[in-house]
């Protein structure tokens, strides 16, 4: 039983693993800093989830502490990329677009002009 | 309920998750162990009850607390999803992106909801919440398929927002 359960949790830590390189991937190849920010935040948050949770697999005495920790990256990690998106708007990063779309110009000259 | 009661329950709501995560973190059942983490739980809570105004003890009735396990399943798959997304993307050689911003309205008024909705489009699939002003997000969506607010609305937060509405009223 303690077997499988550590085998299951190495394959956590593969998965993990396997999603922070396609992150720092998607970081290289995106236009832009938006997109870039896209492809990070939810690769890190589901490699670090994955390989945390692997650990606590693997070692059940900390499991519940690898689940603290899981659900506090849950929270802290898209705050964040919220956090740097809105600054990189608000630093005049203007976004990559194909076609322009961009219904946040209007709502952020408002406030400037404030 | 009147003020007082109310956060009376915000606080005793607190003092359980705050001595919830103690007991994450000692994993152990001593009564030595339960008294020092009610004691530390209760100072922390004291300290800190002006900002923790998220929810009540009624979070933990047996119809919210089944929409919120509900919440976690839809959110887990979500961002599975959004990660094979990502990936998907990333490996294919033609980079297959239309990036816009759009804007949706949200009906939610809790402001703890509004966070949490938020942060989940943030981690589901192409989409990134860039800003909240009043009830409306401004969403960075790798893939436009929609400029309207209640197409895009549609797409991106109803089913989150559905189950957010039942836990917060």
């Amino acid at each position: 039983m303690m077997e499988i359960l550590e085998y299951i949790g190495y394959a956590f830590v593969l998965i993990g693993g396997i999603f922070l390189f396609l992150g720092s991937l998607g970081i290289y190849r995106m236009p832009d800093v938006y997109n870039r920010l896209q492809a990070g935040t939810k690769a890190s948050t589901m490699g670090a989830m994955s390989t945390i949770m692997g650990v606590g697999l693997i070692q059940p005495e900390w499991f519940f502490k690898t689940l603290i920790i899981v659900i506090f990256i849950a929270i802290a990690n898209p705050l964040s990329s919220h956090a740097l998106g809105r600054g990189a708007y608000r630093a005049s990063l203007t976004p990559f677009m194909k076609k322009k779309m961009d219904a946040y110009d209007k709502e952020f000259h408002q406030n400037k002009e404030d | 309920m009147n003020t007082s009661s109310l956060s009376v329950s915000k606080f005793l709501y607190n003092w359980i998750l705050m001595f919830v995560v103690w007991l994450g973190f000692t994993t152990s059942l001593a009564p030595a162990e339960l008294i020092t983490g009610a004691v530390v739980s209760l100072i922390v809570v004291a300290m800190t009850a002006k900002y923790l105004n998220c929810c009540g003890l009624d979070i933990f009735l047996p119809n919210k607390l089944f929409y919120i396990s509900k919440y976690i399943g839809v959110f887990t798959i979500a961002l599975i999803k959004s990660n094979i997304d990502v990936a998907k993307r990333v490996l294919s050689p033609a980079l297959p992106i239309n990036p816009g911003i759009v804007q949706i309205e949200t009906k939610l008024t809790n402001e703890f909801a509004k966070m949490v909705l938020a942060n989940t489009i943030t981690l589901t699939p192409g989409t990134l919440t860039v800003d909240m002003v009043g009830n409306t997000y401004y969403i960075h969506w790798i893939d436009v398929t929609s400029e309207d607010p209640i197409e895009a609305h549609k797409e991106i937060a109803k089913q989150f927002e559905d189950i957010l509405l039942k836990i917060f009223k």
